[in-house]
């Protein structure tokens, strides 16, 4: 029998946890629309959300800052829910969208939409669908075939990221303009968004996560193994592959707007499971909460670390998550479990 | 009742298991046993329509399984694996899975779903462990909430697949007579067991297959007595009459 995962909390405490989390999302979202370059008084933030504002600073408030905090929201939740989904249905901790090639999957079919349709932006989270999709199909056709060794999957994972890095490159390099801040793309990072351009993403984000959420008894039920799935009267075969692209919509989805950002789908899922266990329905909701508000602290860091001038987003989410996951680790080892 | 008929199945370039003819009657522990590599494990999957077979059938209660949907098959048998992941929840959530075959909508567990977890904890013994997580748990509390599970199920059918593997002897035990008062109840339960003298103080019936065919079938007295445990498994086997029954030892 395996297990990779450590302890968590009884109902009262889990969902006292995901008010604290939703508590403090508010509280850095106010804080991502109010400081910057330009700080803000949080009564102007109000006004100029309320309709009531007007001048410069409500126009970085509507036109800057709300975009780019509704991109981390969104890119947030979605990346650590599929992360939820994509570790659960192959039951295993180290499956993240970005680790087995997923994200950059989505980034590639992203930098093929651009090139060959430049004007077609709307289609571009669904292109990344595709992507991200056929990503995430060939790492479920490498577990059924290499017998889904974590390790293995984990490998296979990295070279297919690498080819999917490979073909973005060769897109961009043919079709220099078909990705417009192409190493921005690279690094992950909601600058220059608008309200129009994160519409498509939105909508497929939000149905993707109430199917999801929908589905977390069968995905429980994915944890025991497929086997047990099965004796329990749940078609494996077919949820699996629902839930992938279910995990393909919301990684690609995000990917389509704010590029290749890694850790989120890794370091979200993992905090939340110590947190609060496995039992699916909790961990999605404390992860999109959780993904939303690390997004949201790391892209309020990029902007005032070294004011007025920012850092990529995607740089800080590295800074803070690899250490971070890093200690995680050391600790769970310390502490005799293991991924 | 399960009955198997001439049943194959494996895999196309090694089949493993070659027609076999069994049946699983309610009211009855039977044991299955053989040397590794002979069948058993695909023999309870393939019952349980947990792999595809090559041949032969498998009738539940008069039907071929192919005509049941995999939520029906849920609803007659149960399946135990030897191995499974471990899931950082509570035992009650475990058992509570028992429930999924006759999850509908609103796709939310009745009172009843939760009332007849409260009842399979009691019954294994295991209330008191109903909120404590599985990963916290000894093998053998586990084992007990696993059959707590396969009891919310509520299948006539019970397949465990080496369940007191890993056990100390008490809890060998304790599984073993929880196995037989379900089997009382009127299920049938139908067990894969390395340890045969476990298996012939226990079951009620058993079968010994070898080389993916079954070779002998019977009660544990007339395995004992006839020779060709002690052949195949290439173990000598004693034994002693106590007030309880017999009690078989390796010699």
């Amino acid at each position: 029998m395996s297990s990779w995962r450590t302890s968590s909390v009884g109902n009262k405490g889990r969902y006292g946890l995901i008010a604290v989390l939703a508590g403090l999302l508010l509280l850095s979202g106010v804080a991502n629309l109010a400081f910057g370059a330009v700080s803000i008084p949080t009564g102007e933030v109000i006004a100029a959300l309320l309709g009531r504002g007007e001048g410069a600073r409500t126009a970085i408030v509507l036109y800057a800052r709300l975009p780019r905090l509704c991109g981390c929201l969104l890119a947030g939740a979605a990346l650590a829910c599929a992360g939820v989904i994509i570790q659960g249905v192959l039951n295993n901790p180290l499956a993240a969208p970005n680790v087995i090639g997923v994200n950059s999957g989505a980034g590639l079919a992203t930098a093929l939409c651009c090139a060959l349709a430049p004007g077609a932006v709307r289609w571009t989270p669904f292109a990344a669908f595709l992507g991200a999709l056929a990503g995430v199909l060939l790492v479920l056709f490498i577990a059924e075939r290499a017998g889904a060794a974590r390790i293995t999957l984990v490998l296979a994972g990295v070279a297919m990221s690498s080819i999917f890095s490979a073909g973005i490159d060769a897109v961009v390099t043919f079709v220099p303009d078909a990705l417009a801040g192409y190493t921005d793309f690279r690094i992950g990072g909601v600058k220059n968004l608008s309200m129009a351009r994160l519409a498509p993403a939105f909508w497929v984000i939000v149905i993707a996560l109430l199917l999801a959420l929908s589905l977390s008894n069968e995905l429980d039920l994915l944890l025991l193994g497929r086997e047990t799935a099965q004796s329990l009267g749940l078609p494996a075969k077919w949820l699996r592959l629902a839930l992938l692209m279910l995990a393909a919509a919301l990684a690609g989805a995000a990917v389509s707007f704010a590029g290749l950002l890694g850790f989120v789908g890794l370091l979200v899922p993992h905090i939340m499971r110590r947190l609060l266990g496995e039992e699916s329905f909790p961990l999605l909701i404390s992860s999109a909460l959780g993904g939303a508000l690390l997004l949201t602290v790391c892209d309020l860091a990029s902007r005032l670390i070294f004011s007025p001038f920012e850092l990529p987003l995607g740089v800080v989410l590295s800074l803070v998550g690899g250490p971070f996951f890093i200690w995680l680790l050391l600790r769970q080892r310390r502490g005799g479990g293991g991924l | 009742m399960i009955e198997l008929k001439k049943l194959r199945a494996g895999y196309p370039d090694r089949p493993v298991l070659k027609g076999i003819d069994l049946v699983m009657r309610p009211g009855e522990v039977l044991a299955v046993l053989g040397p590794n590599g002979c069948g058993k494990s695909t023999l309870l999957r393939a019952a349980g329509g947990l792999l595809p077979r090559t041949g032969g059938e498998v009738l539940i209660d008069g039907v071929r399984l192919e005509r049941l949907s995999t939520k029906q098959i849920a609803q007659k048998i149960a399946y135990l694996p030897q191995s499974r992941s471990v899931p950082s929840i509570t035992a009650r959530r475990m058992v509570l899975h028992g429930r999924f075959p006759y999850l509908s909508y609103p796709r939310r567990y009745s009172r009843e779903d939760y009332e007849m977890v409260r009842s399979a904890l009691d019954w294994v013994g295991a209330l008191e462990l109903a909120d404590r997580q599985l990963t916290e748990l000894s093998g053998g509390q586990r084992q007990k909430i696993y059959l707590a599970m396969a009891l919310a199920q509520d299948t006539q059918t019970i397949l465990m697949d080496e369940p007191t593997t890993y056990l100390d002897v008490s809890c060998q035990l304790e599984v073993m007579a929880l196995a037989r008062r379900l089997a009382e109840q009127g299920r049938a339960v139908v067990m894969v067991l390395h340890d045969l003298c476990l298996a012939l103080r226990c079951a009620g019936r058993a079968v010994l297959l070898r080389d993916g065919r079954v070779l002998r079938e019977g009660t544990p007295e007339e395995l004992y007595t006839g020779g060709e445990l002690e052949r195949v498994m290439g173990a000598a086997l004693g034994r002693v009459e106590t007030g309880d029954g017999w009690r078989y030892y390796y010699r």
